[in-house]
């Protein structure tokens, strides 16, 4: 067993999943609350972008609607934002249109892979947690990086297995191991994972979390696929928590240089 | 952008040639080439069971980047007031039509009209005409709709960077400018009166767009006036030079077919259905992240058709005249001859184009529920249209 603790806590709340959901691409909202569900997951990001900041209860807006603040802790994310400033922004509207003071801090500039800018997402981190927001960034696996958003007091980093949406899994794998070695806060790998595999994967490595998002939205069946997620994070959780055993390059290998020692019994 | 004809022009001999096996090899590919590109356009790649293995991987490619939902926009005419001669287009100077600028309380009235429909995304369209469709005015309707809508975009005449910061600054974030046609010969002979003559200046309007802190880049080719694998080849190369150097936009390709228009245009070439769903495919494989983006100028049926081979923005119940939701700006119709009105009379406003698909926007979300797409209205917002960074 290791000294981690056996549930996730992010900011001082604990969380008995380790599977954090994703709201966009599902084909309904009503699919998505139900995948949700199946999940087991009681983090949940939703996309600013597309909920109703206006205040005027816009049906046409209502993403919100699907995610029961009662079971789930919204975790409103900053995608669109493309640089510090605007993610600051969109953080503070966010606040007040939902209530929630946890943020995932997503800042891609390049529409095109979505990838995190570290630059924008540093500075942005340090003002957002000075306005007391729980911050949880999207980043590269960079393990710099990581430490100094920690140093600056993000409730977790989130580095990215692969670009999102992308389905190539654990591409980070030996950043990721380093980040997991060395960050005093929670690890959740973030974007890419698109087969249970990946996310059982990123759990074995010693992350403490995942976020999937396409890979259950866009399955044949979401809610099964939900199901699928859940069992792999709890099995790669398990699986570190036990010790997985070492790659040997032979079978049972016997000891003829130390076989002497032995000898004396 | 310098257009590189030798190279489209190459391309474009290949797309014809291409045989099965270069399609294999194209469809194999993680990301592919503009050769590739060319090899999914040509005939080869139309055969039954081609075209058939081209849709399911453009269909899988799309679930994947932009998941199951289509997002939708209208478009709102302000102007159909015009000082070029475009031969193909109902708004053409020549054309003695109804027309009429609309005041921007009027615009508002309509904007009204097209939120109360579910619309967040709007996109404001308008012939070119310096006097009537100044820069200031545009730059009005702009801040007069930014309160109530998260996505404002134009579809006006290419200005300058210097005018584009304007209506930036006022809260327009994305730009949609056609070239029409990239095949220069036939673009000469299309437009024969007014700025648009100029073909490169129209050309470098998405980078000038860029420059001045558009976020959203809209490029396409009305199909119809020249070879479409031409067309195709030529869009493909504007996309991957602005995906370069304007990294941080949305990209979106439009792909408007030409419909009867007043002037009774013929088109030039007629692109096929079947045609229309290769290009559709050939571009999603080509472009996995791009935007595509597919009007009502089509059918029922091709649109509920081509939506999951790659489409990912949708416009819905559309007017293409001004006015044309409300009946805004009737008392004011008028001719314009020699840049002078004539005062006129009728029921509304001459149309750009006529649509063929008239379903109300909640049909066809309804139509695509059934499908399996959720209709996302907003996608957007304006906070995120704050910053004026120049590039």
């Amino acid at each position: 067993m290791t000294d981690r603790a056996p549930k996730l806590r992010i900011a001082g709340r604990d969380f008995s999943s380790r599977l954090i959901m994703g709201t966009g691409k599902f084909s309904s909202g009503a699919v998505m609350a139900a995948a949700l569900e199946a999940s087991g997951a009681e983090l949940v990001t939703v996309a600013l972008r597309r909920a109703d900041l206006s205040g005027r209860q816009d049906r046409f807006a209502n993403i919100l609607e699907f995610v029961d603040p009662k079971k789930y802790v919204l975790l409103p994310n900053t995608s669109g934002a493309r640089n510090a400033a605007e993610a600051v922004r969109l953080a503070r509207l966010g606040r007040e249109a939902t209530g929630s003071a946890w943020l995932k801090l997503e800042i891609h500039p390049d529409p095109r892979y979505l990838l995190p800018d570290p630059i924008e997402t540093l500075a942005a981190a340090e003002q957002l947690v000075k306005e007391g927001f729980t911050v949880l960034p999207y980043i590269h696996a960079d393990p710099v990086l990581a430490k100094r958003l920690e140093d600056v007091g993000c409730a977790t980093v989130m580095p990215l297995g692969s670009p999102i949406g992308s389905a190539r899994g654990v591409e980070t794998r030996a950043s990721i191991a380093i980040i997991v070695e060395q960050t005093t806060v929670p690890v959740v790998v973030d974007a890419g994972l698109g087969a249970p595999s990946h996310a059982a994967e990123a759990m074995e490595l010693g992350a403490d979390a995942v976020l999937v998002n396409t890979a259950i939205a866009v399955a044949r069946d979401p809610v099964r696929m939900a199901e699928a997620f859940r069992a792999a994070v709890v099995a790669g959780r398990t699986a570190f928590e036990v010790g997985l055993a070492v790659p040997r390059r032979q079978a049972s290998a016997t000891s003829p240089l130390t076989g002497f020692l032995d000898e004396a019994r | 952008m310098k257009l590189d004809e030798f190279a489209i022009a190459e391309l474009t001999g290949f797309a014809a040639q291409a045989t099965a096996a270069d399609v294999d090899r194209a469809l194999a590919r993680e990301r592919r080439s503009l050769a590739d590109f060319a090899a999914l356009l040509s005939p080869a790649a139309s055969a039954p069971e081609y075209l058939e293995a081209l849709a399911q991987a453009a269909h899988a490619l799309t679930v994947k980047h932009f998941g199951r939902v289509m997002r939708f926009f209208a478009p709102l005419y302000l102007s159909n007031e015009c000082i070029n001669i475009c031969k193909y287009c109902g708004f053409s100077r020549d054309n003695p039509i109804l027309r009429v600028t609309l005041t921007v309380e009027q615009v508002a009235e309509e904007a009204r009209y097209l939120w109360a429909q579910g619309f967040r995304h709007i996109l404001l369209v308008a012939g070119e005409h310096p006097h009537f469709v100044s820069r200031n005015y545009l730059r009005e309707c702009v801040a007069r709709l930014r309160p109530d809508w998260p996505s404002i975009s134009l579809e006006v005449g290419p200005m300058e960077t210097e005018e584009y910061r304007l209506i930036v600054e006022a809260g327009a974030e994305g730009l949609v400018v056609y070239q029409e046609t990239y095949d220069r010969a036939v673009y000469a002979a299309m437009h024969t009166g007014g700025p648009k003559r100029d073909f490169d200046w129209r050309l470098d309007t998405a980078e000038r767009g860029y420059a001045a802190g558009f976020k959203r880049l809209g490029i396409g080719a009305l199909l119809g006036l020249a070879e479409w694998r031409w067309e195709a080849v030529a869009v493909a190369m504007h996309a991957e030079y602005l995906l370069k150097r304007c990294w941080q936009a949305q990209l979106t390709i439009s792909l408007p077919r030409l419909r009867p228009a007043a002037g009774e245009f013929e088109p030039l070439i007629h692109l096929t259905d079947r045609e229309m769903a290769q290009y559709v495919c050939a571009l999603r494989l080509m472009f996995p992240e791009v935007g595509l983006v597919l009007s009502t100028r089509e059918s029922p049926k091709l649109r509920d058709g081509l939506a999951p081979l790659g489409i990912t923005l949708m416009s819905a119940g559309s007017h293409t005249e001004p006015g044309g939701y409300t009946g805004q700006g009737k008392e004011d119709l008028h001719i314009t001859r020699g840049g002078r009105r004539i005062d006129s009379e009728g029921e509304h406003a001459d149309v750009q184009f006529a649509i063929a698909d008239g379903r109300a926007p909640e049909v066809v979300a309804a139509r695509l529920a059934e499908m399996g797409y959720e209709a996302v209205w907003k996608d957007w917002d304006g906070v995120l249209n704050e910053d004026h960074r120049e590039r």
